[in-house]
């Protein structure tokens, strides 16, 4: 998957910029904040789903790679690099925060009775073309949907399939073991589909 | 195969990672099962709208960024110095 930082925005030379900021350049600095800081606001507000804490890691982040900037040897282009200290810095903020009780993700998993069949079987979803991925309205029931996950697994699923981390990297981030990533993403998916369910079965609007 | 089992693992099988004895396993209970085929095909709709969100947040121009965070990380990058 793209990543969802783009390495060269607009007409700015990303190369050209991070020379100009390993040389010192203050107003490659300001440049670099500037063209950025849009993005990996999205990026952070998907993770930590709190203004101030999305705003606070981004600031942590460009803060962070600012000082490692001597260090930064291009093998990752500018843009990638961000958007994984941003990453890194929201995780870090969602850590600190206070935890508020939350709900169970078993009832978001299928059920299955002695027969081993669903206890509710599947209804079939509409075809894909009238999911309506283009629609902004789709596009805001799923970003609600999955702010109703756990944050367990709403973490994972946002950073392996919206933010395109792999598993290796995702656990690294998480200090977890990559058996237990997989587990995850395969619940928080399955929770994801049953909470989408009642919108995008046939036959509703 | 049941469809519990079915349910556990598809993952695995959506995404190509089973043996090919377990994947004949997988492909004759969709043959013979709707409930799992229909589950099946939502599971996968549903990564594909979830992939979407970060397609359409990279293809459309970013909300302008808060000009108060700007100058905050900027103010920041100047004490740091």
């Amino acid at each position: 998957m793209a990543d969802t930082i783009p390495d060269s925005p607009g007409d700015v030379d990303a190369v050209a910029l991070l020379a100009r900021m390993q040389q010192g350049d203050e107003a490659a600095y300001a440049t670099c904040v500037r063209i950025y800081t849009g993005r990996l606001l999205m990026v952070a507000r998907r993770i930590v789903s709190n203004e101030e804490d999305a705003r606070d890691a981004v600031q942590d982040g460009f803060l962070a790679a600012f000082k490692n900037i001597g260090s930064f040897e291009g093998r990752a282009q500018l843009g990638t690099w961000l958007h994984r200290i941003v990453v890194n810095a929201a995780l870090g903020r969602l850590r600190r925060r206070q935890r508020h009780p939350e709900r169970s993700i078993e009832e978001l998993l299928p059920h299955f009775g002695d027969d081993e069949h669903q206890i509710d079987p599947p209804a079939p979803w509409k075809d894909a073309g009238d999911v309506g991925l283009e629609r902004q309205e789709s596009r805001e029931l799923v970003r609600r949907s999955i702010e109703k996950l756990p944050e367990i697994y709403r973490t994972v699923l946002v950073l392996r399939d919206i933010e395109g981390l792999d598993t290796e990297e995702t656990a690294r981030m998480l200090g977890t073991a990559t058996g237990v990533i997989k587990t995850r993403l395969h619940r928080a998916r399955q929770a994801l589909r049953a909470l989408l369910d009642p919108y995008f079965r046939q036959g509703e609007s | 195969m049941n469809c519990r089992e079915f349910t556990e693992f598809l993952n695995e099988y959506l995404f190509g990672n089973l043996p090919a004895e377990e994947r004949a396993e997988f492909d004759r209970h969709l043959a013979e099962c709707p409930w799992c085929v229909r589950y099946l095909d939502s599971y996968r709709k549903t990564i594909q709208l979830t992939q979407s969100l970060a397609a359409s947040d990279s293809s459309s121009p970013p909300q302008d960024a808060p000009e108060e965070l700007i100058q905050a990380i900027l103010s920041a990058r100047g004490r740091s110095l």
